[in-house]
């Protein structure tokens, strides 16, 4: 079967493609930095990040955002797989820098109000998380399929999580899990 | 029953989908420098000097150790402890840890790597295990002549006779690449030294936070009293963390040498490179049996290529052998074992340990012996049944064998009488079985203690903590420690809390490895919570004046029996607390003696006090064209004892099957000169969701006597069936028996071309 990802590798992606659209850079303490100011889970957020700094890095290091999960050396496994704009992206091939403007969602902004997000609550209840390293990824990459198809066939769940790499479950009640909360309406 | 028995979301379950989960990289360190190790370009040479005096006067540097800050040997056995956290003279891998650095940040501590100078006198590299063996090798270690690192020979029962009274012979030979964990989360250790005092605390991703207690205190020369080791959550094991590794011993010995706290974080690669996985395997097999499908002998030859240090290694190379036995009707056996030294990354534990390449080996010749004796390969499983309680001929106890209820369910689940055969050319059907151990009846540091203990705590709130050192990797451990404990209790699993894994709270416990922690720790929370109850059952009576034999424990109720007395549990607890404040009950487990293996050398590897078993039938579609092969579907059929949380039994056996299936079909480490070509997730091909098959489980209880309410092992057993299972289902597709794995399509076409290749020359000799 042919692999169609659906997470992109492109280190500026999204539509407004093109460096013109960054703020300008100024030398800080050696680095070249930019001012920049975009969305995170919902929060406004500013600062000056370096033009080589991973969204990976930023969420962890900077905004201390530590569900989205570090599993390899670069664009392997997916657990770092995040929400920009509402796609898929790994955050380890994405430059902090280029997120400017836009809405960036991690795991940590799916539980509204305390509770569980549909599928948060389906890879509890249904096993679909074992040890948790992969989950964080797995459901950002879920919850992406599930917004631009409610009710997905099973074939589209295997494409839309095939850059994720799950090692405990067999990823057969990660099927379950998303299959459990697309039924949920 | 109503806590055990019934399926459980993971206790810890909410943080995992919320992120809120804390594993080792990313606790709070913003304090703590950043560590990084130098490794070793070269597989074996003589370490002549190494110059740091660069590395440390660039500013931001605040330590640099090399060998020379650690004398001391580790290893997880303590008879084969050859390995230092930082190379001494010689290199024998290359990534081998040989100089590391605390800085003040990442770059600072990866510019100072390249600022050491070190120079290395190449030696004679062995990367295959008949090179390493071969005479006039350089030895890797001086006092293991031959590169032998244990030579096992055992035989048990009258081997030549029974190949004597055989009404069938057949030998073969099979070729195993080395497999890897690739457990998702990379290794990482946070440690925290307090110069002021001397101690240490570690963070690690470790499934074995006493061994790692232990070793750090051997190889820093402290006092255990202080070292504390706290495991947070671990993204999965596998075994790759059954032991202490390197990284660990480096961050606490950095820590020291900076006198504060450094964070390790090793990348994907160098964890892929700290290995510790399945050995690259040669087995060759012969059996015996007769026209009914009796087995009257095994005789078996193993060679693994160990890579460079002793790790698990003998232990390996034991298991290999032992569980040739315990599965099915065995008089006699003739056992060769010879692990390997070797200049690639030490091998060691992993899923399904020692088992899983020799199970391949017989499951595939079994069903070899089938076809040329005209029996069903499930009829000839079945002519060699074990009826437990039973002692095989190399003194292991069986006390609960549920495999031919695991045939029955997957015969049936699978139309295996129907569809076998009958499927058309390139979709075939196979079956194998497997077991495995629920724990080490004798633990590798044999102590005379336990082999597990764990705590309850009662106190104002009513809240039930249960202190346990039990590793939850993602397995499920400390939920099924709260299910028993409130199963005995009566309550439920709101009352309960688990802490799990830190040495300055909980009570020592070996760790998760070997599949011991539901029987060894489940059996030892029952205990602890009968203890409790006991306590709480006295305080009812007294506070309602009847004798304790008179009081029944509902859980939120105790009542004098026979009559409408009540007392809450609330108020229970408070009798209770009254005489004597916060409430301590202990529970422990030791297995039973005869369970603990024969009296001959190595004989404590392979026993245990119950083992699990599992059959399995595979459907797959073979591309005769391209050598792809397709798993369709797997049915699986694992004899837990008693499943205790149905919903993770599922998960685990599910997980074992995939992990065989990964192993049968493309997963291998490679490597060239000894440098490893496949140590990420793209080359190291870990089977993505996309040709992962629905796999059917069917959990069979056979309730062991010995067991936290019957309950054995799930999380290995099922995964050693997987391989034969598939090969066997290849035969049955397109006539090919595979020697080799991972079935990868260039050798599953390569096969298929021998075949071509050798029909032309027999078709041309009889024109």
């Amino acid at each position: 079967m042919a692999f169609n990802y659906h997470i992109s590798i492109d280190p500026f992606p999204g539509r407004q493609m093109g460096r013109q659209l960054l703020p300008m850079a100024v030398k800080l303490n050696g680095h070249m930095k930019r001012l920049v100011s975009f969305v995170v889970n919902g929060r406004q957020r500013e600062d000056a990040v370096a033009d080589n700094l991973l969204l990976l890095d930023y969420l962890r290091e900077v905004a201390g955002l530590t569900g989205t999960k570090r599993g390899c050396d670069g664009g392997e496994c997916g657990a770092c797989t995040v929400l920009v704009d509402g796609e898929p992206r790994l955050a380890c091939l994405s430059l902090a820098a280029s997120c400017q403007g836009r809405s960036v969602e991690t795991i940590e902004a799916l539980a509204t109000g305390g509770s569980l997000s549909r599928l948060q609550r389906a890879f509890h209840e249904k096993l679909g998380t074992q040890c948790g390293y992969c989950t964080p990824g797995m459901i950002m990459a879920a919850e992406a399929l599930l917004r631009r198809n409610a009710s997905p066939a099973e074939a589209d769940i295997r494409e839309a999580l095939s850059g994720n790499i799950c090692r405990c479950t067999g990823y057969v009640k990660i099927i379950e899990s998303v299959q459990a909360a697309s039924r949920h309406e | 029953m109503s806590a055990a028995g019934t399926s459980t979301p993971l206790i810890d379950g909410v943080e995992k989908v919320t992120g809120r989960a804390r594993f080792t990289a990313d606790l709070p360190s913003r304090e703590a420098l950043a560590g990084r190790i130098l490794r070793s370009p070269l597989a074996h040479g003589a370490i002549r000097a190494i110059d740091t005096a660069r590395a440390r006067a660039l500013p931001g540097v605040r330590a640099v150790i090399t060998g020379a800050d650690c004398d001391v040997p580790y290893g997880v056995l303590p008879i084969a402890q050859n390995e230092y956290p930082l190379a001494r003279e010689r290199v024998r891998y290359v990534g081998e840890p040989i100089a590391a650095v605390a800085a003040v940040d990442d770059a600072t501590a990866q510019a100072a790597l390249d600022l050491i100078a070190v120079q290395i006198e190449p030696l004679p590299a062995y990367f295959a295990a008949k090179d390493a063996l071969a005479g006039g090798s350089t030895l890797l270690h001086d006092n293991k002549p031959g590169n032998v690192e244990r030579e096992v020979r055992q035989e048990f029962g009258d081997v030549e006779a029974g190949f004597k009274a055989a009404d069938m012979v057949r030998e073969a030979q099979f070729h195993y690449a080395e497999v890897t964990h690739a457990q998702m989360e990379p290794d990482c250790s946070l440690a925290e030294y307090d110069a002021e005092r001397d101690r240490l605390t570690l963070h690690s991703t470790t499934q074995v936070p006493f061994y790692v207690h232990l070793m750090l205190a051997q190889c820093m020369k402290m006092d255990a009293s202080r070292i504390r080791v706290v495991k947070p959550f671990v993204g999965g094991g596998f075994g790759h963390r059954t032991e202490t590794l390197n990284f660990e011993l480096i961050a606490g010995l950095l820590a020291r040498a900076a006198r504060g706290a450094v964070k390790l974080e090793l990348s994907r690669e160098e964890t892929m490179l700290t290995h510790r996985g399945r050995p690259e395997t040669d087995v060759r097999i012969r059996m015996g049996a007769k026209k009914t499908g009796e087995l009257t002998a095994v005789d078996c030859e193993v060679v693994q290529r160990g890579g460079a240090y002793a790790g698990y290694g003998l232990v390996t190379i034991l298991y290999s052998g032992a569980l040739l036995h315990a599965i099915y009707r065995l008089p006699a056996s003739r056992y060769h074992g010879l692990r390997v030294y070797a200049n690639t990354p030490p091998c060691g534990a992993m899923r399904g340990h020692g088992s899983v390449d020799v199970r391949h080996a017989f499951e595939s010749l079994l069903d070899e012996m089938a076809e040329a004796l005209g029996l069903d390969p499930i009829e000839l499983r079945r002519a060699n049944l074990l009826e437990a309680p039973c002692r095989t001929v190399n003194d292991l106890q069986v006390n609960s064998c549920g495999l031919e209820e695991c045939l029955r369910r997957v015969e049936e689940a699978s139309g295996w009488r129907e569809r076998r055969g009958k499927l058309g050319r390139g979709r075939g059907l196979g079956l194998a079985c497997s077991h495995y151990p629920s724990g080490a009846a004798k633990p590798v540091h044999w102590t005379g203690e336990p082999h597990a203990v764990v705590n309850l705590r009662l106190d104002f709130d009513g809240a039930v903590v249960a202190l346990t050192g039990a590793a939850d990797i993602g397995q499920g451990s400390s939920t099924l420690i709260a299910q028993v404990v409130a199963e005995v209790l009566g309550l439920g699993l709101d009352r309960m809390r688990v802490v799990a894994n830190d040495s300055a709270l909980t009570p020592k416990d070996n760790g998760s490895y070997s599949s011991r922690v539901s029987f060894m720790v489940g059996n030892a929370a029952i205990a602890a919570a009968q203890n409790l109850k006991k306590l709480l059952v006295e305080a009812a009576a007294r506070r309602l004046e009847v004798s304790p034999g008179d009081i029944e424990c509902l859980g939120e109720t105790y009542r004098v029996a026979g009559t409408d007395r009540t007392l809450a549990y609330a108020s229970v607890v408070a009798a209770a607390l009254e005489e004597s404040g916060a409430l301590g009950a202990k529970g422990t487990y030791s297995t039973p003696p005869e369970t603990q293996g024969g009296k001959f050398r190595g004989a404590a590897v392979g026993s245990s006090a119950a083992f699990s078993y599992a059959a399995q039938v595979v459907e797959v579609s073979v591309d005769e064209e391209t050598g792809m092969i397709r798993v369709e579907k797997v049915w699986v059929a694992h004899d837990c004892g008693f499943a205790i949380n149905p919903l993770a039994v599922e998960g685990q056996v599910q997980g074992s099957v995939w992990m065989g299936m990964g192993q049968a079909l493309c997963e291998e480490t490679q490597f060239h000169e000894g440098r490893a070509l496949r140590a990420n997730l793209l080359d190291y091909r870990v089977p993505t969701i996309v040709e992962s098959p629905p796999i059917e489980v069917h959990i069979v209880e056979s309730r062991d006597p010995g067991g936290p309410f019957g309950a054995k092992e799930a999380g290995e057993g099922s995964l050693a069936g997987f391989l034969a299972a598939l090969t066997n289902a290849v035969h049955d597709a397109v006539g090919l028996r595979l020697s080799e794995l991972p079935a990868s399509p260039d050798r599953v076409l390569e096969a298929l071309q021998a075949r071509r290749r050798s029909q032309r020359v027999k078709q041309a000799r009889t024109a």
